[in-house]
């Protein structure tokens, strides 16, 4: 890599880190701009990146902040008598007990959505194109309705956590941090990954599956993995998710195939999918349009959004990076290179 | 001279189509084998079944002795036995040289090596493959912007990348400049005869067929019609009449 | 638990319930089969799956339900939600399906998703998120001691819905427009260079869906309810429906459409109300699974 690029890097780094400081009261947002690009990121991995456009992430940041909640909560006291009581202030948890169980819920979520993956990647992966959208859109509503009438885990009412032991405005320190690390190791796991062989598989199953196949791709191993990985990081947001809001229900925060769920996609449409930058670019821009029309257009800030999302798969369907490698396809290797094998010119 | 593809009996139908009926051949180890016949003869869907890409209804197919009617697609290819495309299929988005390194043989790749990247070693061999096909100044061109008999080029070189001990190319002179196709045929010996790659070709092309082919297959109506060297199959009445429709 | 089992064991109890509970249930279904009609014309004609399909149907069941409140007999209601069905989705044609047509599979279902969020909100703003229906004083039908009504509103609707679906299918045997429909399904190309305007054939087809939908929401706002957030709902349906019928296969598109509806109920019964959704979503998983499992024997994917 080359200084100029090193030291952009390190601007952004630098950034990132400070940020929560330059602007103390827009921590909250900027954690959820983070929370942004990371499941853009992950949507970017199996869609745009290896063609199969989900409908369905969403799941995996549910479950995650379900699995996130029941181990928080399992490892101190019953779940079932916890949720029963619906928060009501009978149940402590210590500070060890509050961060450990955090902790283990966080990872435990992401391990369990990575497994959870592996396992419907099975069936889910012989459908293509609108099957796999409407498919896993479908695992994912069927998941918020069966969940919200399992009370185990607290039915419609959702699960209460514990607050954040300590001031209010350093746990909004905490929780950015806590998102910012998950999307910087995010980013530097995706531009080591994309320049390996691994990278190029997917992008040839994206391309055309059926050549792939034809030339021996092991297709089946890449797409579980591929899956995989994005599920673990998007039920590692889900379990952080659930702390940062404390309270949590099946189909409004956990399971919100219109809200969250959709985000994801148009923010990489919006970037441009399939590449690095594209879905963080589109969840900047998305981010802040959203932030504004929701202060401004109250009542009608759905509209502006399904608007959005119209107007983007139509007009700017290879978003603001794919209109980029069309005007400056030099930027990015694009070229006819002269010959300089000694052996003379052929054909 | 042994026999690398061992077709028996095979019989496939779609709904009340037959499109194969009991067709038996083999594909001799190291040479050039050839599969003619007029429209609707059934050849595509024979190499369809070789290759795995549908389940046969009867019949043996086996590679190097083993029987593959039972194995998916990736899995015959990753045993060594591959084809090319009658509507040319390569990886438009990326550009030559990228479609090159995906087309690595994978039977050599455990799970981790996916996870290196391309050695130096590897871009030689691909830069090496796109020079013998002469597309190696356009190599970091993004294929799908390369004209219809570059496209073409570029999966047999890719086919070649792949190291496979048998290739089943399914017309591959179709489309190309006639001028252009002496090109071909002198690749596709060469492939042969330096690569050591048994060839199984589907040709409309006549010239071309009978200047490479040491055994030829002709099939009409889903038959086995007529099978012979190249003068015996010129030769033989019932070929004329099946590409004629003389009744 | 012992409450799935105790509506179970009611079925077997009392059979006349499993009656009551077909009869609900072709009823809704008849609608059901309307609207996957429409999809599968949209889907067979121009490969767009029309995500907003069941927002088409509540926003002609708000059109029917408002004008019915200015004091337009309700049965009024159909023709007229299928005209202004017709024009709107004349006018989203124009605008956002054409640019979305020719391009590939994922961007026309994102952009009638995008398009089904927009109407769901539009008429939520407008209207208010309670329920809505029409209350027509007609009379209830009662077989076998009064375990089974059928309310004659209900009859009525699955009628029109009927008559609704028969017109269509002669249209398209019949008519030039409909051959033309029938052509350009099969290949627009070819249908294009034999002077067939394609351009006209797509508007036409895509307004004649939104308007069938329209109806049948008018049908539905006078049998059962609207809300603006069912509209998903349906639209699943008609989608569950085409997969598992098929394209082209109306027979099948019909005892799909009454099969869902019956099943839902079934659903319903045995799990309680809340599970309704659930069961239609369900539903869509188990087709999905077993095409799938269909298509693995010959090693195709579903695409």
């Amino acid at each position: 890599m080359n200084a100029r690029k090193a030291l952009l890097y390190i601007i952004v780094l630098a950034a990132t880190l400070a940020a929560p400081f330059l602007f103390p009261d827009f921590r909250t947002q900027l954690a959820t701009l983070w929370l942004m690009i990371i499941v853009a990121l992950t949507w970017d991995m199996t869609g745009g990146q290896m063609g199969y456009n989900s409908l369905g992430n969403i799941f995996f940041y549910g479950t995650g902040m379900y699995v996130a909640a029941v181990i928080a909560i399992g490892i101190v006291y019953d779940v079932g008598e916890y949720t029963d009581a619906a928060g009501g202030g009978r149940f402590e948890f210590t500070d060890a007990q509050y961060f450990s169980g955090m902790m283990l819920g966080i990872i435990g979520a992401g391990l369990f959505c990575a497994l959870v993956a592996v396992v419907i990647g099975y069936l889910t992966f012989g459908l293509r194109g609108p099957y796999f959208a409407i498919g896993t859109l479908g695992v994912a509503i069927a998941a918020g309705e069966l969940v919200s009438n399992w009370d185990w885990v607290g039915g419609g009412q959702g699960i209460a956590l514990p607050v954040y032991p300590g001031d209010f405005d350093t746990g909004k320190l905490y929780f950015y941090y806590l998102f910012a690390a998950t999307g910087v190791i995010l980013f530097v796991f995706l531009k080591w990954l994309y320049t390996t062989r691994f990278g190029a598989a997917i992008n040839a199953i994206r391309d055309d599956e059926g050549k792939a196949e034809a030339m021996g791709v092991h297709t089946m191993r890449y797409k579980l993995t591929t899956w995989a990985m994005a599920a673990f990081f998007v039920g590692v947001v889900g379990g952080i998710s659930a702390f940062q809001l404390i309270h949590f229900e099946p189909l409004e925060t956990a399971y919100q195939t219109i809200n969250l769920g959709i985000f994801m996609v148009v923010c990489v449409l919006l970037g441009g999918k399939g590449t690095l930058w594209g879905p963080i670019v589109g969840a900047v821009l998305f981010h802040v349009f959203k932030e504004v029309t929701w202060n401004y257009l109250l009542g009608w800030q759905w509209v502006a959004l399904g608007a959005l999302i119209v107007v983007t798969v139509v007009y700017f369907q290879d978003g603001i990076m794919g209109w980029l490698i069309h005007r400056k396809p030099e930027w990015f290797g694009i070229r006819v290179e002269q010959k300089n094998l000694a052996v003379g010119a052929d054909e | 001279m042994t026999t690398i593809i061992d077709i028996h009996e095979v019989s496939k139908s779609f709904g009340g189509v037959v499109a194969n009926e009991e067709v038996s051949l083999s594909v001799e180890k190291g040479g050039i084998t050839g599969l003619i016949g007029p429209n609707g003869s059934g050849k595509t869907t024979l190499f369809n079944s070789i290759v795995g890409y549908h389940p046969i209804d009867h019949g043996s197919i086996r590679f190097e002795g083993e029987e593959i009617s039972t194995l998916p697609v990736q899995k015959i290819a990753r045993l060594g036995l591959l084809r090319t495309f009658q509507q040319t299929r390569i990886y438009g988005a990326m550009n030559c040289v990228e479609n090159m390194l995906i087309s690595m043989p994978h039977r050599k790749m455990s799970f981790f090596d996916a996870f290196g990247r391309n050695g130096i070693e590897d871009y030689e061999r691909a830069d090496a493959l796109l020079d013998f096909v002469g597309l190696y100044e356009k190599r970091f061109l993004r294929s799908g912007s390369l004209s219809f008999g570059q496209q073409k080029l570029l999966e047999f070189a890719m086919a070649l990348m792949n190291e496979p001990t048998a290739l089943l190319l399914d017309e591959p002179t179709a489309g190309i400049n006639p001028t252009l196709i002496n090109g071909l045929i002198d690749r596709l010996k060469r492939a042969n005869t330096d690569f050591g790659i048994t060839l199984f070709i589907i040709e409309h092309n006549m010239r071309v067929i009978m200047n490479m082919a040491d055994k030829i297959y002709c099939l009409a109506h889903g038959k086995l019609l007529a099978e012979g060297t190249p003068e015996q199959i010129q030769n033989d009445q019932r070929v004329v009449d099946a590409y004629l429709g003389a009744h | 638990m012992e409450q799935i089992l105790g509506n179970l064991s009611l079925l077997f109890e009392f059979p006349v319930v499993n009656l009551k509970i077909v009869v609900d249930g072709v009823m809704i279904g008849a609608l059901f089969a309307l609207a996957a009609y429409g999809l599968a014309l949209v889907w067979g004609v121009m490969n767009v799956k029309n995500l907003a399909q069941g927002d088409f149907v509540i926003a002609g069941g708000y059109v029917a339900w408002w004008l019915s409140g200015k004091g337009m007999p309700p049965l009024l209601g159909v023709p007229v939600a299928f005209v202004v069905l017709w024009g709107i989705g004349w006018v989203i044609y124009k605008l956002v399906i054409s640019r979305v047509i020719e391009r590939d599979l994922f961007t026309s279902l994102l952009a009638t998703f995008g398009l089904a969020i927009m109407i769901a909100q539009i008429l939520n703003l407008l209207f208010g998120s309670d329920t809505q229906s029409i209350q027509l004083e007609y009379d209830t039908l009662y077989f076998f001691d009064g375990f089974v009504d059928v309310p004659i509103a209900k009859l009525l609707g699955v009628l029109m819905a009927a008559v609704l679906a028969t017109c269509v299918i002669i249209f398209m045997k019949r008519s030039r427009m409909g051959q033309a429909i029938r052509a350009t399904a099969q290949d627009a190309r070819a249908a294009r260079v034999l002077g067939i305007d394609t351009e006209k054939v797509y508007a036409f087809t895509f307004s004649l869906n939104s308007a069938i939908c329209g109806a049948a929401g008018a049908i539905i706002v006078m049998v059962w309810v609207i809300q603006p957030f069912y509209g998903i709902s349906y639209s699943i349906r008609a989608f569950v429906i085409v997969t598992a019928a098929g394209l082209g296969n109306l027979p099948g598109v019909i005892s799909a459409g009454l099969g869902i509806g019956v099943l839902e109920q079934y659903g319903a019964h045995i799990f309680g109300i809340g599970y309704q959704q659930a069961v239609a979503v369900m539903l869509l998983l188990l087709v999905l699974l077993v095409r799938l499992l269909q298509q693995r024997r010959v090693r195709q994917s579903l695409q």
